[in-house]
């Protein structure tokens, strides 16, 4: 019988910095909080669209966004961190997506997938909504169309940076409600 | 069945209230009066040899050209058995557009008609439901029409030398 074999190449995620001593580790809560959060995100796949199929080939084994820690997606707006708009959003599904976005608990980001939820893409027309964050605010945009997984992954990656470096206190924060207030949600 | 058998019996029963008689491609067309529509179908529909029970599409037409006659209804009819197409147009005023309905003859009818209202403002008279079905509730213009622009007039940051709108 052959030897089991394991998998010893693992790769951990590097620790914050911190101050370590005998038996104790100390770094700012808002580190630690930002590290776990960024490594087990949980994407809502709001998929209208082309993009909506490369997602598929992105979650699919070969480019495998379940690496990224976001091994969950629900289609519950409740139990999400993050909302991935992929495809066209007509100004018909505009108030539907707002109303998908209110549902989120908060801290919640977007993330724009394609051109058509960037920017209404070649559908410069009277039934389109000329991109996303006509109705909520986007944290990262990727452009493409549609984009390779590649690309998805990696708009993905700077959501767990933005995810890593953002402030406990952000959400509270006068900026982020004159923001809010600026889409007409409280 | 072909296509002169099937004009001749149109010629017969309706006279001269069915006119402009073609085929493009192979497809025999033809135009009637706007209150004739629902009579043409119905015998088309019921008529033993004709049998065209089967309604394929309706579209509207805008022609700003045509005074008095800008808006056409175009009703695409298929006889199953034979394997026959036909196309029926009628033309009506677009300041007052108004068509019978064909939704009690044919039931798919009731949303193509609704189509056809919603983008060009036909009005079919006697549609059980007749609102918009595409587009967004409010819009209070009747999109394809030839006077509306394809693009959405409300951006400000398309450069149009660019993009040439």
């Amino acid at each position: 019988m052959r030897p089991v074999t394991h998998n010893t190449k693992i790769k951990t995620v590097e620790a914050p910095q911190g101050f370590t001593g005998e038996g104790f580790f100390t770094t700012k809560l808002s580190e630690a909080v930002g590290l776990a959060r960024a490594n087990s995100m949980w994407p809502l796949p709001f998929a209208t669209s082309c993009c909506g199929i490369e997602f598929m080939a992105t979650m699919a084994a070969h480019y495998d966004l379940a690496r990224f820690g976001a091994e969950r997606l629900s289609f519950s707006p409740r139990q999400c961190d993050l909302i991935m708009v992929m495809g066209t959003i007509s100004k018909k599904m505009a108030p539907i997506l707002r109303q998908v976005y209110l549902q989120m608990a908060e801290p919640r980001w977007v993330m724009a997938v394609g051109a058509c939820a960037s920017s209404g893409g070649i559908f410069d027309s009277y039934s389109v909504l000329q991109g996303i964050d006509q109705v909520i605010p986007v944290d990262v945009y990727v452009p493409g169309c549609p984009p390779r997984p590649e690309a998805i992954i990696d708009g993905f990656m700077r959501i767990q940076d933005l995810v890593k470096a953002e402030s406990i206190r952000r959400r509270e924060s006068d900026e982020y409600k004159a923001l809010l207030n600026g889409y007409g949600i409280q | 069945m072909t296509n002169e058998e099937i004009k001749q019996k149109l010629i017969d029963k309706f006279g001269e209230l069915v006119y402009h008689f073609e085929e493009p491609y192979g497809m025999l067309t033809f135009e009637t009066e706007t209150n004739n529509n629902l009579k043409v179908m119905t015998f088309l529909n019921d008529d033993a040899d004709l049998e065209f029970t089967y309604l394929n599409d309706l579209t509207a037409v805008h022609y700003p050209d045509n005074k008095g006659k800008e808006l056409a209804v175009v009703y695409m009819l298929q006889n199953i058995k034979k394997s026959i197409r036909i196309r029926l147009k009628v033309f009506t005023d677009i300041q007052k557009p108004d068509v019978f309905t064909a939704s009690n003859l044919f039931s798919t009818a009731n949303w193509l008609e609704r189509e056809a209202y919603d983008f060009f403002g036909v009005n079919f008279v006697g549609h059980p439901n007749l609102i918009r079905i595409m587009n967004v509730d409010e819009m209070d213009y009747h999109p394809l029409r030839k006077e509306y622009a394809l693009e959405e007039q409300t951006r400000t940051d398309k450069d149009d030398d660019m993009f040439g709108r």
